[in-house]
């Protein structure tokens, strides 16, 4: 019993570490910056999620507790992720794209990143209700 | 009265399952600390925090996790074929626009998230009146699919759940 246990806990550990060589080959292979962030976003995931599900299923089993740990890692890393890769991707905008490259918002207004400073205006949404 | 000391109720569940998960442990000790740290906390923050999010249907968040759960694995396969098998040159980068129906920045937070993390796209700004997501492509031979797919998949759920 405690085989199939360690088979199953070493094949999570070997599928995350290959997706995490290819996420990091990805960095690597890509040609510019904007590709580039597909890579470590989502190849990434998934490696740093088997390892976690490995160790979940290894403290369970073999130290007969559950540990949550784990999931808090997960939602650590996927409150951090999006928002990491959007400040990447607005600084690359800011730096090497202009409107022009971009397709229209069709909306009233731009692209948030390249809006003049001066007429900066609260975006239209709802407000959410007050107690 | 129950308003002044519990000004954000999910705020306090979600501190008090948070501070549960780090502690590691069923102890009553802990959980009593925990129902502690989330009144006070929320208390003294709650200046920060004048509007709150309205969740029309909560229960319907959990369908959505498993989707995107799914979406987010599926992913994971995509784009390591794509890094792994196709060579740079057949790459089809495109750049979409999403007009967003949603209307609160809650949803739309989660939304832009959602792009992030599922299959070859990444969020990357937002129109100035938040009308519309700008989303990067990273293989995408027909981006009004993409689009549509968000607005399928993802945006009407979170209609469901957020208005």
């Amino acid at each position: 019993m405690d085989q199939i246990f360690e088979i199953l806990i070493a094949g999570l550990l070997i599928a995350a570490g290959i997706f995490g060589i290819v996420g990091s080959f990805g960095l690597i292979k890509l040609p510019e910056t904007m590709t580039r962030l597909h890579a470590p976003t989502k190849a990434s995931t998934l490696g740093v999620g088997g390892v976690l599900v490995a160790s979940m299923i290894y403290f369970f089993v073999f130290e007969g507790k559950l540990s949550w740990h784990e999931l808090l890692i997960t939602l650590f890393i996927f409150l951090t992720a999006p928002i990491t890769a959007n400040f990447i991707a607005k600084a690359y905008m800011h730096r090497n794209l202009t409107p022009k490259d971009m397709p229209e918002s069709n909306t009233a207004r731009g692209w948030a990143t390249y809006e003049d400073e001066a007429e900066t205006q609260e975006p239209l949404m709802t407000k959410p209700k007050r107690p | 009265m129950l308003r002044k000391i519990f000004p954000h109720p999910y705020l306090t569940i979600l501190l008090i399952i948070i501070w549960m998960l780090l502690v590691n442990q069923l102890k009553l000790g802990s959980f009593i600390f925990a129902i502690f740290l989330a009144t006070i906390i929320p208390i003294f923050t709650a200046p920060y925090w004048p509007d709150r999010p309205i969740l029309r249907n909560p229960m319907a968040m959990l369908g959505y996790l498993a989707v995107v759960i799914y979406d987010i694995i599926k992913s994971n396969f995509i784009v390591a074929g794509i890094v792994l098998f196709k060579p740079n040159s057949q790459l089809k980068t495109a750049w979409v626009t999403v007009p967003l129906d949603l209307r609160t920045p809650e949803a739309i937070t989660v939304l832009a998230g959602t792009i992030t993390m599922t299959p070859g796209t990444v969020t990357a700004d937002m129109s100035g009146c938040g009308r519309a997501l700008l989303v990067h492509c990273l293989h995408a031979p027909d981006p009004d699919a993409v689009r549509d797919e968000i607005k399928t998949r993802y945006e009407a759920r979170l209609m469901r759940i957020f208005e």
